[in-house]
């Protein structure tokens, strides 16, 4: 079975996030910028997939300028086959994402896909599920294990109540939750591997889709801050504060 | 033009996330639909009902609606969608699951987790988890739209007569299954409602110590929440975990017992109108953002305030 793995580069997790001078954006001059943290994760459940005999290939798919390239390296040497890259200046918006990996599901057809829930910048948490409704796929997001066989795959998802466990017919579009896999760390030998490993480009033109415009970002501003308070030094000054100055408790 | 809301419930009651859904409808200005769908969901029609300033519910009952799989749920709301400009949900897990696949379909976007309401077309809505808030345009016929539920003040319960319509359900798709279900039972109140919430961190340092933090939720009728590093060191379930991609709470009073405040946990929970810290590293970064800070040993200060509560 080929799993295709869908990857955004995004901003590190560990950067602290500024919005530009002109509220145009958030400032990603200079910034370091890494796989999106879930995506990782569901390029590892992929590798571990293939490690246990349950696929054969694990394609990864990215989208974007020509620097997304690097998280693609980042995934072959984590593990990946061959890694296609399409080609646009920016990220697209979900909507859009979500058909040029249609194009790429036709393509290729995978017996599963796997992504991450959401991307850490836009915080959409869409991609998955648009992906999963225009190839008309079942779907299971936010999962915290899944068990794959040639028909089938059961997932436990985490939910506001606890988990819920669904069986998808192949093919089938998964997003990954946190606590999936813990992805491994990349050895030397690996990055050097991955250099070799093919990497395709190709276009939305190309793919035939054309890319639509479904919303403006008219401002993007830095949220309110909020101001330290005091300290306290024991807890009845704490619960003295709570009850007659908060008025809380 | 007017406004479908698609109802958050568990068959039994309407999640109260979906009153804070219908205040931000109201600012739309528009009628009101809520569409109950689910098996055996008369009771959540009843009360979506009597929820105020609701023109018409509907009552989509089936099996086929029971244990809210996304791919059916979607296929209802395509077929009940012409005739409204905007299309709203709670951004629970539900929501999150199923309203990008009505959005696909319909060839519009999303706009996911608004905490304001602009105008009919514009909205404000977290990104870089809550680090940064984008105003944004909808250019779409259709407006598709989660609705980060502690933003929004809840509309009122009751006062409402609204009629409720039973409508045709879709068929169930083939493809996939309900298996099972494991829910945390609890006598707590839920978390993302609760007025006062106590969370734990690492600082804890095993599931035995959360017992300490129980006791003193249990004296202030609080709900628990967790760190998502003592989620993660299997302290307790990942529902309790509070953050960017956990709950998003905004309670009265908020206690941080050892959690050093991430930025991810900071998303979760920065809207809290009071926030209490209580660390024993007095350069954690939640208390730059904390209201009370008070440095100590945990293990000693939660026993003092169960005693003193």
């Amino acid at each position: 079975m080929k799993i295709l793995v869908c990857v955004k580069r995004v901003i590190d997790y560990n950067v602290k996030v500024r919005v530009k001078a002109d509220q145009s954006d958030v400032d990603l001059t200079n910034v370091k910028m890494a796989l999106n943290p879930f995506c990782e994760i569901a390029v590892e459940e992929a590798v571990r997939l293939k490690e246990q005999g349950k696929a054969d290939e694990v394609v990864v798919v990215s989208i974007g300028p020509k620097a997304v390239q690097e998280q693609l390296r980042t995934a072959l040497a984590l593990g990946a086959d061959r890694a296609i890259q399409i080609e646009t200046e920016a990220a697209p918006e979900a909507l859009n994402t979500a058909k040029l990996l249609a194009k790429v599901v036709e393509q290729e057809q995978p017996g599963l896909v796997l992504m991450g829930k959401q991307s850490i910048d836009s915080d959409n948490n869409q991609t998955g599920q648009m992906l999963a409704a225009l190839i008309g796929a079942p779907q299971a997001t936010f999962a915290y294990s899944l068990e794959l066989d040639a028909e089938q795959v059961v997932v436990t998802r985490e939910v506001d109540g606890g988990l819920k466990t669904l069986a998808l017919k192949l093919p089938a579009v998964v997003t990954t939750d946190l606590r999936l896999n813990e992805p491994r760390y990349v050895k030397l030998p690996d990055i050097m591997k991955a250099k070799k490993k093919p990497l395709a480009v190709e276009t939305p033109d190309g793919l035939g889709v054309a890319l639509k415009q479904h919303q403006t970002v008219l401002k993007v501003e830095a949220p309110g801050q909020r101001q330290a308070g005091i300290r306290v030094d024991s807890v009845d000054a704490l619960l003295d504060k709570l009850k007659n100055e908060a008025k809380v408790i | 033009m007017s406004t479908l809301i698609i109802a958050d419930h568990d068959n039994q009651a309407l999640n109260p996330a979906t009153l804070s859904v219908i205040t931000a409808a109201k600012a739309l200005g528009q009628s009101i639909t809520v569409l109950v769908a689910g098996s055996g969901c008369g009771a959540v029609a009843e009360a979506a009902a009597q929820a105020e300033g609701i023109e018409k519910v509907l009552l989509a009952d089936s099996p086929a609606y029971d244990k809210a799989l996304a791919e059916n749920l979607a296929e209802l709301v395509i077929s009940l969608s012409s005739g409204y400009s905007h299309i709203l949900t709670a951004a629970s897990t539900t929501g999150k699951d199923f309203m990008p696949r009505v959005a696909a379909q319909l060839d519009v976007g999303q706009i996911s987790e608004i905490i304001a309401v602009e105008s009919a077309d514009t909205f404000k809505r977290p990104i870089y988890a809550g680090n940064a808030i984008a105003t944004v345009q909808s250019l779409d016929a259709i407006k598709v739209i989660t609705v980060r539920g502690s933003a929004f003040d809840r509309s009122a319960a009751t006062g409402g007569s609204a009629g409720i319509e039973s409508v045709t359900a879709t068929a169930a798709n083939d493809r996939s299954a309900f298996v099972k279900e494991e829910l945390v039972v609890s006598e707590r109140p839920d978390l993302t409602s609760a007025q006062i919430v106590v969370s734990g961190g690492r600082g804890l340092g095993s599931a035995e110590n959360f017992d300490l933090l129980a006791r003193v939720a249990d004296k202030l009728g609080a709900a628990i929440g967790a760190s998502r590093a003592a989620v993660d060191a299997g302290y307790v379930s990942n529902d309790l975990q509070v953050g960017q991609t956990g709950k998003i709470v905004a309670p009265d009073l908020y206690i941080a017992v050892g959690i050093s405040g991430a930025i991810q946990h900071l998303a979760g929970m920065k809207e809290s109108k009071v926030i209490v810290a209580i660390n024993k590293d007095e350069e954690a970064p939640i208390f730059q953002i904390a209201d009370y800070g008070l440095v100590g040993d945990l293990f000693e200060i939660l026993p003092e305030l169960e005693s003193k509560l």
